[in-house]
C-alpha cells in the first residue's frame, strides 16, 4: 500500500547539508501494525511527515495506493491527507477554543459532509471512545489520554487507510499511555495501517514490524 | 468546505479572541464614523446655503436697471447712471408674458418713522402685494394688499420694529408718520430674523406708489419676477429681456439674473467639498486597513500551530485563506455596522450644537464608506491569509 523508493530529503542548514533521508527503500502493506524508533536526528519524524504528505521528498518515489502521490497537486494532496491519513500528534494539536466535538468534527467541516451527517458521524466516535461525556468540554477540561483520544478520534473518523502517530504516548503517563496504545491496536485490528514513531521501547516493540533508523537509513526491519 | 461552516467558524475564532476582535472594530468604527459624520457636516452645509437661497424666493428672477459689461458686479445696484430708469410700466409689461407667475417691483430707501414722539430711521421696502408670495414673507398679523396702484396709505411693519415703537403693544389699526405722510398700519411681519444679509424684523413695508412718493424717485430698484417652474426660468428670462428691449426703443440696458445660477455654482463647490472633508475621513479608513493586517499578521504567527493542523487534516490552501478572509470580514462588517451607528450619533449631535445646521448624512456616504470598510478589510488581510496559506505544515506543527 505505501511503496517508497529511493526517497532523499536534504535540509540545508546554513552552509550544511543534512541528509534526513538518504535513499530509502519501504513497502508497508495494508493493515500492518509497523514502530519506526531510532535516536534523535534519525530521520524516523521526517520519514513520517513525507509519508503522510506533509513534507515533499527531494528525489524518488512514493506510491499511496498504487498512486505516485508526490506528483499530485496542493490541493489534490490536501485530498489524499483528509481522506486517507490520519495524524496523532505527542502534544495532541487540539484547538483549545473549540469542543472535543467540535474539534472531532473539523475534517468532516473540511469534507464539505452536511450538519445532520456530521453530528451523526461524531455521536458515534464519540460513543466508541468513550468520550461521550465529554463531548462539550474544552480540551482545557480534559486529561492528557483523554485529549489523546479526541485527536484519535479526530484523525480517524474519516475512516483514513493510514494512522500515523508521532510519539502518541510521549506526553501521558504510563496509565493513560497504556489506553491509548490499547485505542490505536484497536483500530488496526479493525483493519487500519498503524505507524508509530516512538523512543518508548516497551510501545515500539508491540508492533509487528520493528524498524530501526539512524542518519537517514534504515539500519533494521524486523517482523 | 461549504462557505457557511467557513463563515460560521471564522465567526467563532473572531468572538473567541475578543481583545483583538474589539480593536479592530474600534478602528474601523472609528473610521467609517469619520466619514459619515464628516459628510453629514459637509452636506448640512450644503443644505444650509441651499436653504437660505431658497429664502430669497424659489424660481427667482431679478430685473436690475442698467446693463452689466462684464462678469461680476451689478451696475445698476450701484446707484450710478443707468442709461434708462425701470419704471412701473417696464414693470406692469411683464405680467402677462408666458413662464412669469407673478412678479413685484421694487423700491428701497431709508427715511424717518415716528409716532407718539418716538422716532428712528427705517429701511422701507416700497412694493406691490406679490413681493410677500415671491419673497415667502409671513404677516404674523394683518395683511398687505397693495397693487401697482393707487393704494391707501398702508404700512407693515416689521417685528422688532413693531415692538420697539408700539411697546403696549395692539399695533394694527395704529397710524404712523414716514417723513410727512401718514400711513395705516395693516399688518406685522412675523419673526424671520436675518436672511441673506438681510434683516426683515427691522423693515417696514409700504404700496409702491406711495414709495415713490416718498423717495420722489420714478425709477426702480429692481423687478422681482417668480418664474411658474424651474423650466420656465430660462425661457421667461429670454421673455423678460425682449419685452423690456421692446418698451426701451430696441435698447437692451437692463440686467436679468437667476439666484439659480448663483445657488448651482455654491451648489458645485460645496459638494466639492464634501467630498474632499470626506476623502480625508476616508485615509483613516486606511489606516485602519494596515492596523487590520498588522494585527492579523501577528495572529497567523500566534495560530501557527492551528493552521498546520488544519494542514495536516487536509485543509487545502484555499481552505486557509479563506477562513483568514472571512475572519477580517467579519471585523470588518462589526466595524462598519459600529461605525454608521457611531456616525449617526455624531450627526445627531452636530444637530444638537448647531440647530440650524442640516448636518444629516446622505445615504451615498454611508453606502460607500460600508464598502470602503469591507474592501479596506479584504485588502489587509490578503497579506496575512496567503502567509498563513504558505506556511509549512512540518515546521508549524513541530512549534508548540
Amino acid at each position: 500500500m505505501i511503496q517508497l523508493s529511493a526517497i532523499s530529503r536534504v535540509f540545508t542548514m546554513g552552509d550544511q547539508e543534512v541528509r534526513a533521508l538518504n535513499h530509502i527503500d519501504l513497502t508497508i502493506t495494508a493493515g500492518e501494525y509497523v514502530s519506526v524508533m531510532g535516536p534523535s536526528g534519525s530521520g524516523k519524524s521526517t520519514l513520517l511527515n513525507i509519508v503522510g504528505l506533509l513534507d515533499q521528498p527531494d528525489s524518488g518515489t512514493y506510491l499511496l495506493e498504487n498512486r505516485d502521490v508526490t506528483a499530485l497537486s496542493e490541493s489534490e494532496q490536501a485530498r489524499v491527507r483528509r481522506e486517507r491519513i490520519g495524524f496523532i500528534f505527542q502534544s495532541f494539536h487540539l484547538i483549545s477554543r473549540l469542543t472535543a466535538a467540535e474539534n472531532i468534527e473539523l475534517p468532516l467541516i473540511l469534507e464539505g459532509l452536511s450538519v445532520a451527517e456530521r453530528q451523526a458521524r461524531v455521536k458515534a466516535v464519540l460513543d466508541q471512545t468513550g468520550l461521550a461525556d465529554r463531548a462539550n468540554h474544552r480540551p482545557a477540561e480534559l486529561s492528557g489520554g483523554q485529549r489523546q483520544r479526541v485527536a484519535i478520534a479526530r484523525a480517524t473518523i474519516l475512516n483514513p487507510a493510514v494512522l500515523l502517530a508521532d510519539e502518541p504516548t510521549g506526553n501521558l503517563d504510563h496509565k493513560t499511555g497504556a489506553e491509548v496504545v490499547a485505542l490505536l491496536e484497536k483500530l488496526h485490528h479493525a483493519g487500519t495501517t498503524v505507524i508509530v514513531v516512538t523512543h518508548d521501547r516497551e510501545l515500539g516493540g508491540r508492533a509487528h514490524r520493528r524498524i530501526q533508523m539512524r542518519d537517514g537509513e534504515i539500519v533494521e526491519d524486523e517482523r | 468546505m461549504k462557505l457557511s461552516d467557513a463563515l460560521s467558524l471564522s465567526f467563532r475564532t473572531v468572538v473567541s479572541y475578543r481583545l483583538r476582535a474589539l480593536l479592530i472594530l474600534l478602528a474601523m468604527a472609528l473610521g467609517v464614523a469619520a466619514v459619515v459624520t464628516l459628510t453629514a457636516l459637509g452636506e448640512g452645509a450644503r443644505r444650509f446655503v441651499v436653504n437660505q437661497f431658497a429664502s430669497l424666493g424659489t424660481n427667482l428672477i431679478i430685473v436690475l436697471p442698467g446693463r452689466a459689461e462684464t462678469s461680476g458686479g451689478f451696475p445698476g445696484a450701484i446707484v450710478g447712471e443707468t442709461p434708462r430708469d425701470l419704471t412701473l410700466g417696464d414693470a406692469a409689461s411683464l405680467q402677462n408674458l408666458s413662464g412669469v407667475l407673478r412678479y413685484a417691483p421694487l423700491n428701497v430707501g431709508v427715511t424717518e418713522i415716528s409716532t407718539g414722539g418716538r422716532l428712528r430711521e427705517v429701511t422701507i421696502l416700497g412694493s406691490t402685494a406679490g413681493l410677500i408670495a415671491i419673497r415667502h414673507m409671513k404677516l404674523a398679523q394683518g395683511n398687505f394688499t397693495a397693487g401697482n396702484g393707487p393704494n391707501p396709505a398702508e404700512i407693515v411693519l416689521g417685528a422688532k420694529l413693531a415692538r420697539e415703537l408700539f411697546p403696549a403693544g395692539n399695533v394694527v389699526g395704529q397710524r404712523i408718520r414716514l417723513a410727512d405722510r401718514r400711513f395705516r398700519i395693516t399688518g406685522i411681519f412675523a419673526t424671520q430674523g436675518e436672511s441673506m444679509g438681510f434683516n426683515t424684523d427691522e423693515i417696514a413695508m409700504i404700496p409702491i406708489d406711495h414709495a415713490q412718493a416718498l423717495l420722489n424717485t420714478e425709477s426702480l430698484f429692481r423687478i422681482l419676477v417668480e418664474a411658474s417652474s424651474r423650466n420656465a426660468i430660462e425661457p421667461a428670462k429670454t421673455a423678460i429681456r425682449e419685452a423690456i428691449r421692446l418698451r426701451h426703443d430696441g435698447e437692451d440696458d437692463v440686467t436679468v439674473i437667476t439666484q439659480d445660477a448663483v445657488l448651482a455654482t455654491f451648489d458645485r463647490i460645496l459638494r466639492a467639498l464634501t467630498l474632499a472633508v470626506s476623502g480625508i475621513a476616508a485615509i483613516s479608513l486606511a489606516v485602519a486597513g494596515i492596523l487590520v493586517m498588522n494585527v492579523m499578521l501577528v495572529a497567523v504567527s500566534q495560530r501557527t500551530a492551528e493552521i498546520g493542523l488544519l494542514k495536516a487534516l487536509g485543509a487545502t490552501r484555499k481552505n486557509i485563506k479563506r477562513l483568514f478572509l472571512l475572519e477580517t470580514l467579519w471585523l470588518s462588517l462589526a466595524g462598519a455596522a459600529t461605525g454608521i451607528a457611531l456616525g449617526y450619533a455624531g450627526s445627531f449631535i452636530l444637530r444638537l450644537v448647531y440647530p440650524q445646521l442640516p448636518a444629516y448624512p446622505p445615504a451615498w456616504a454611508s453606502l460607500a464608506a460600508i464598502a470602503t470598510a469591507l474592501l479596506t478589510g479584504i485588502v489587509a488581510s490578503l497579506l496575512p491569509a496567503s502567509r498563513a496559506a504558505k506556511l509549512n505544515p512540518v515546521l508549524a506543527l513541530s512549534r508548540r
